[in-house]
């Protein structure tokens, strides 16, 4: 299967202090599981640009992502307009896994990282599975969407700021502790930090890694990651990773 | 009802170009080669179109011990190509051998290159004997980028009569012909082919990536953790086709393999046209994964230009 398509800008807009939401068109197919990514074209830049999916409608052929303008590519990227073609790889990466054990998972993310927990909202509630879902900001005006989004599917977002402009003041985890959450797995994406204070969580998990890549789909071993379980490819055997597998240094 | 007579009409899938090459006493069905460390070991490329339409795959570059290679971040973004530092990461020789291989050769029937390095004469010379006899292996690459540990970190692709000593011994033990792949880090390119040459390579393969380095203006660091590395893509092409061309002035006959920056069929012909007999395809298999089947595609519909194959 040609995992390189053309797919259609349909809206790309501005929706918090650095975030853009990009809504593409276009054949979706290969496409399979929440936490998978995409790896964009640039026009007049050499390397593509990983960016994680948010959600996805096959049928609908509707692809929604989200990037920060962290810069030049992505800038370039904030500047084109609906009804612009870009050239992506679709389909990258393993996703998460939803194992017929998880009753009661919890959902975290940090910032624009958080922005896969949507579509495994979705999938998760496909299953019959409800979960819950704290989400960290450094201040808020940088949340974009995400709750609101979630409000629609039906699950409440708690929200934890740095600087305590909203929700809990502090960190993810002291969120969860002021909530006083209870849950059998959970399920992270978002900054580094925020995931290495998460490894110590007792509960199991897994974690969505970013990493700048090379080529996306496994040939070039520049996003490779030393794990417990042996030398793995942030691009290919991930994004994706179970906790337990991870080393923290 | 009449039935037309069309014996004389070419077969609807047969291509409109011949395409074979020949490279050191090989035969090759089309002069492209997915360039080291672009491609993997070419079996997990096959997910994307059948890589038996290649002409041949010059696997990740292999050492004798395994190797994680270097930290995070190995890859910067450049105008027109990127900086990688990926430290030579692979699982050592005799994985590749007893692994790696076995999964290529299920898929790719044309014959391989090993690409091997080291970090002193006797692991080159141990990698070479422990792969050179493995069925499919058409080539042996000798990659002299890497820093030699026993001459100062120097790497052996730029003293001449280093090169020309490790070629030699390598020479000894390699049972297939012996392609040196010359860095173009050095003053005079044609010095670096003659004591290849000298030492006993069967063909040349240049140019493997240049040193160069970016800054992130937001940390003020370099971007890539081992600080330099590799340089490669359509930018250096122009630096590649002079280095092919003043080889080949320099020896008319020598098998030569054309590599950096290839991006697509009229690259081919240019790099061929300065003297290379087959050419490598490195960083565009990373931006396009389909790079070298579209570069195949278009040469069997526009041929290699003005010069022969077999």
């Amino acid at each position: 299967m040609d995992i390189r398509r053309k797919l259609r800008i349909e809206e790309n807009r501005k929706v918090s202090s650095r975030t853009w939401f990009l809504r593409l068109r276009g054949d979706l197919t290969g496409l399979t599981r929440a936490g998978q990514f995409v790896n964009i074209g640039i026009p007049g830049k050499y390397l593509r640009r990983p960016i994680s999916v948010s959600r996805y409608f096959t049928g609908e052929k509707e692809l929604h992502l989200l990037y920060n303008v962290a810069g030049e590519g992505t800038e370039i990227l904030s500047e084109m307009r609906e009804g612009e073609e870009l050239d992506v790889l679709i389909g990258l990466g393993n996703g998460f896994s939803i194992s017929s054990g998880i009753r009661h998972p919890l959902l975290l993310g940090g910032g624009i990282g958080a922005a896969p927990l949507v579509q495994l909202a979705v999938e998760l509630m496909e299953n019959g599975i409800v979960p819950q879902v704290v989400v960290g900001y450094n201040t808020k005006d940088e949340s974009w969407g995400l709750e609101e989004q979630l409000r629609d599917l039906g699950i409440a977002c708690h929200v934890a700021t740095v600087d305590g402009s909203e929700g809990t003041k502090g960190f993810v985890t002291d969120a969860i502790k002021a909530k006083g959450l209870q849950f059998d797995y959970f399920y992270a994406c978002g900054p580094m930090p925020m995931l290495k204070s998460l490894s110590g969580l007792p509960e199991p998990g897994e974690m969505s890694l970013e990493s700048r890549m090379g080529c996306g789909f496994g040939a070039c071993m520049c996003c490779s990651l030393e794990t417990l379980t042996g030398s793995k490819r942030i691009c290919k055997e991930g994004p994706v990773f179970k906790k337990e597998e991870l080393i923290w240094k | 009802m009449e039935i037309k007579d069309l014996s004389w009409a070419p077969h609807p899938t047969q291509p409109k170009h011949d395409l074979r090459v020949r490279l050191g006493g090989i035969e090759l069905q089309n002069p492209v080669i997915p360039a080291s460390g672009c491609f993997g070991f070419g079996y997990e490329m096959n997910e994307f179109y059948p890589v038996d339409i290649l002409g041949s795959i010059s696997i990740k570059g292999t050492t004798l011990n395994p190797r994680f290679g270097n930290p995070l971040p190995r890859v910067a973004e450049c105008s027109s190509g990127l900086i990688n530092s990926v430290g030579l990461q692979n699982p050592g020789i005799d994985a590749v051998v007893s692994k790696e291989l076995p999964k290529l050769r299920e898929v790719f029937h044309q014959p391989i290159i090993a690409n091997i390095s080291g970090f002193s004469v006797e692991e080159y010379v141990e990698c070479c004997k422990r792969i050179t006899e493995e069925p499919q292996i058409g080539l042996i690459e000798l990659n002299v980028s890497c820093p030699n540990v026993h001459g100062g970190g120097m790497s052996f692709g730029t003293d001449p009569e280093v090169l020309a000593g490790l070629v030699e011994r390598v020479k000894e033990v390699s049972t297939v012909p012996l392609f040196v792949k010359l860095t173009p880090n050095v003053t005079d390119i044609v010095a670096m082919a003659e004591a290849a040459l000298k030492g006993g390579a069967d063909g040349l393969c240049l140019i493997n990536t240049l040193l160069g380095m970016r800054f992130d203006l937001k940390t003020g660091k370099p971007i890539i953790a081992n600080v330099m590395g590799g340089f490669s893509g359509p930018a250096i092409f122009p630096v590649a086709l002079r280095m092919v061309y003043q080889v080949r002035q320099a020896f008319a006959d020598v098998p030569i393999i054309g590599c950096g920056g290839v991006s697509s069929a009229s690259d081919v012909r240019e790099m061929m046209l300065a003297g290379a007999n087959a050419v490598e395809i490195g960083s565009a298999n990373l931006t396009n994964p389909y790079a070298c089947r579209d570069i195949i595609k278009d040469l069997q519909e526009e041929g290699l230009g003005l010069l022969q194959t077999i």
